[in-house]
């Protein structure tokens, strides 16, 4: 007789290759396959994994897309209003000086409605870390113009693209926030590569560190897609991405132990 | 008893410290006491009043219409006040800068010269405290120890260093109020 | 031991009040006439006294979002702000009464609509008592009507809020904000502890620990049935409130022909009021509630058995005035009378009010 192969025969720990962090909940991912949220979100999960600081760790939601957040990421959770995550993790830190909190954000919440909040945050020096998924839309709503939305950009609400006269211009709030002295550590990445995953990952990591310092606000900003949003592949988003994004976003660290560096 | 007071002058005569002296030494004589001040812009400089109410029973409303006392330093407050003093009520005026006396009969009516003494003195700023001194001589509702310690409770301990002189601007109001009528 | 007696401003007596009360933050934003608040907390350093954090926020949406993160870490936290700020804080608000968020609020309102007047009014009765942001909710609301209950309910709002999970509004108005009486200061309640807080409130967001699931902090449910069940939870919450947590004074009602019925600063004109009345041999009493919400249906409908007339004294347009209506249920006949705009009417012309009203027509 012919031997079969099992599921219970192949799943044994020493043919095990790749194992998902248990930081990670089970729940099935609410996110469009080929967004980078989920990438992102695996990453800062396993990133407090490794520094083993779940039982001191307070993640904040935003509204938008990452909305359910707490649906994924196994650790105690608070979900805000919109923009209005930077004061939750103020308020947050002042009262646990010695947890690590952080926030999750997309552009439309830090950048547009939360700009007031994000800004105070960081000029107060909180110590606390961002995490900013910038894709230049506002997807949860169905594709709608987003601050940091490209000019000549097409969204459901510049159906022509963006025009600077009439829309004004994409805000780059990163580099904004690393001019105020109360950032410590401004970083820019992506996770469209299992290289920038990997560059990514180590500046969560560092964010997190440093937020140990109490030197001020660190912050990663991970530029993203939004297949759906921006009506493309999963593919070809990531490829309009390396051209369109990347030129006026560029990648890398903006500010290192609270100097500028220089690109 | 119940005495309800206002004070009222000008910006900067130190009304509503006079009127928080006063509370606080109601106070120190176990008695109930409220303060209410006018506020917002109009303090900026222009007048200032502030209602005292001393009693031995719980105290109803602290904002009142009409007064069994009206302390009066300036001629706007004169307008405004000395309708409102119940009568057989009292009216405890500065001279200095009133250019139409009360003319009222019904109430008893009193004058301190209060800012004169206070230059004469050389002690511009306890003007209020001569003021204080010539109503606890024509009410002594509260006993003088108990404005002292009233005095003490309401400054601020970096001015403790004033209260001789604020004791001496009291003891001489006590001397220098006069009856009109 | 005799207490210790203070003069203060209801203002002042409110942030000694949270001092003493072991409140570990307040989040605030200034505005007229309720920067005491925040000036007597600064000058006073608490986080010397208690550990107290104090942070003037950049906005009152920021200060009561800040309220919602260390209520949701299950801290005791508070804000104050007045009439306009209160309106900036509703969605905030809103989000705490969904996440069921213990906290305070201090509104020393003042007269609106808009950015109104800095003076003293009760025109914000209907926002505090009927929901004032969007959603089925209520707030715990407590009228206080002196400078010492400005102090106590600071003790009295954190014991409900925690006990029903849910945010307390404290209504004062600017007359009791600005004004002084004196106060009695209890000794210092310590502030809870961090590991006191994972016993006593297992729910708050302390850090996941291998022993318990996640804590998730949140008002958003997207499944419709399961959102269902979260307000009738939360509307069996605020029926549990109305059976156990109605305050009211009554004030010579024993022999009264006629009731006010006011709270906070109308209700103390209103006691001079009476005393004028009843020199005119009109016997008339004072209702004052004292939870707003909780209302005091069936106290009042009581007290006002066997009245002929109920004057609702508020300084608005009348907005008490339509739960009085509901709770004496036509039983008794019902006017009001007030001032708005910052005007405080005096003794005399509620007592003439009552007169004109029930008496002379």
């Amino acid at each position: 007789m012919e031997e079969t192969i099992t599921k219970s025969d192949i799943i044994k720990p020493e043919n095990l290759v790749y194992k998902k962090t248990d930081l990670m909940t089970d729940n099935v991912l609410s996110y469009c396959p080929g967004c980078g949220h989920g990438t992102t979100h695996r990453i800062i999960m396993e990133t407090i994994e490794e520094m083993g600081v779940q039982k001191d760790t307070i993640g904040i939601a935003p509204v938008g897309c990452s909305v359910l957040a707490y649906e994924f990421m196994n650790i105690d959770m608070q979900q805000a209003a919109h923009g209005r995550a930077p004061a939750l993790a103020t308020a947050i830190k002042r009262l646990l000086p010695y947890k690590t909190v952080f926030t999750y954000q997309g552009d439309g919440d830090l950048a547009a409605i939360g700009t007031a909040e994000t800004i105070h945050a960081a000029n107060r020096g909180e110590n606390i870390t961002i995490i900013f998924i910038n894709n230049g839309i506002y997807g949860m709503t169905g594709g709608q113009m987003a601050p940091t939305t490209l000019e000549g950009m097409k969204s459901s609400t510049t159906p022509y693209g963006r025009d600077w006269e009439m829309m004004g211009h994409p805000l780059k709030i990163t580099e904004l926030l690393a001019q105020l002295p109360g950032t410590y550590f401004v970083s820019r990445q992506a996770v469209h590569t299992p290289a920038n995953v990997r560059k990514t990952k180590k500046a969560i990591r560092n964010a997190f560190e440093l937020q140990k310092l109490n030197r001020g606000m660190t912050f990663v900003e991970v530029v993203s897609n939004c297949n759906s949003g921006w009506k493309m592949t999963p593919v070809q988003a990531n490829q309009w991405m390396v051209e369109n994004m990347f030129p006026f976003y560029p990648l890398g660290d903006i500010k290192v132990d609270g100097e500028l560096v220089k690109k | 008893m119940t005495e309800e007071i206002i004070i009222a002058g000008f910006g900067g005569q130190g009304v509503l410290s006079m009127g928080k002296i006063l509370a606080y030494s109601g106070i120190m004589q176990d008695q109930e006491v409220s303060w209410m001040p006018s506020y917002g812009p109009e303090m900026r400089g222009g007048t200032a009043n502030v209602t005292v109410i001393l009693s031995d029973e719980r105290i109803s409303s602290p904002i009142l219409t009409q007064y069994d006392t009206a302390i009066i330093l300036n001629q706007q407050s004169m307008d405004k006040f000395e309708p409102m003093v119940k009568p057989g009520g009292l009216l405890l005026y500065d001279p200095n800068g009133i250019t139409r006396h009360p003319e009222r009969k019904d109430i008893r009516i009193v004058r301190i010269e209060a800012s004169k003494e206070a230059a004469a003195l050389g002690l511009r700023k306890i003007f209020n405290m001569i003021v204080l001194g010539g109503y606890l001589k024509v009410k002594p509702l509260v006993e003088f120890e108990n404005v002292i310690l009233g005095l003490k409770k309401s400054l601020p301990p970096r001015y403790h260093h004033m209260i001789p002189d604020n004791e001496k601007a009291i003891k001489r109001g006590l001397e220098i109020v006069e009856e009109v009528q | 031991m005799k207490k210790e007696l203070r003069l203060m401003k209801g203002n002042e007596a409110f942030a000694e009040g949270a001092i003493r009360a072991g409140v570990d933050g307040y989040f605030g934003y200034p505005i007229t006439p309720q920067s005491e608040v925040m000036e007597y907390l600064t000058a006073e350093k608490p986080h010397e006294r208690t550990g107290m954090v104090v942070l003037q926020a950049e906005s009152e949406v920021a200060s009561i979002n800040m309220l919602y993160g260390g209520a949701g870490c299950g801290k005791k936290v508070m804000t104050s702000s007045s009439s306009p700020g209160i309106s900036l804080m509703q969605e905030g608000i809103s989000y705490m009464a969904g996440a069921e968020l213990p906290c305070i609020v201090l509104n020393v309102v003042r007269g609106g609509p808009g950015l109104g007047t800095i003076q003293p009014a009760q025109s914000d009765y209907f926002q505090a008592t009927k929901g004032g942001g969007h959603g089925d909710y209520r707030l715990i609301t407590l009228a206080p009507s002196s400078v010492q209950e400005m102090y106590d309910f600071v003790k009295l709002g954190y014991d409900l809020a925690f006990k029903y999970r849910t945010p307390v509004m404290v209504l004062s108005d600017g007359a009791i904000g600005q004004m002084m009486e004196k106060v009695e200061i209890d000794e210092q309640i310590p502030r809870t502890q961090d590991e006191e807080i994972r016993s006593k409130y297992p729910w708050a967001t302390m850090g996941k620990t291998p022993d318990r699931e996640r804590n998730i902090i949140t008002s958003l449910d997207l499944d419709p049935a399961r959102h269902e069940r979260h307000n009738l939870k939360l509307q069996a919450k605020y029926r549990e409130i109305e059976k156990a947590e109605i305050r009211f004074e009554t004030i010579q009602c024993e022999d009264a022909d006629f009731l006010f019925v006011a709270y906070g600063t109308s209700s103390r004109i209103c006691q001079k009021s009476i005393q004028l009345c009843r020199e005119k041999g009109i016997k008339v009493g004072l209702f004052r509630p004292i939870t707003l919400f909780p209302f005091p249906k069936n106290d009042l409908k009581q007290v006002a058995r066997g009245c002929k007339g109920i004057l609702s004294v508020e300084m608005s347009a009348g907005q008490m005035i339509e739960d009085i209506r509901l709770a004496i249920e036509g039983s008794v006949r019902s006017e009001h009378y007030g001032r708005m705009g910052g005007i405080i009417p005096s003794p005399i012309e509620v007592a003439e009010a009552l007169e004109q009203k029930f008496i002379k027509s």
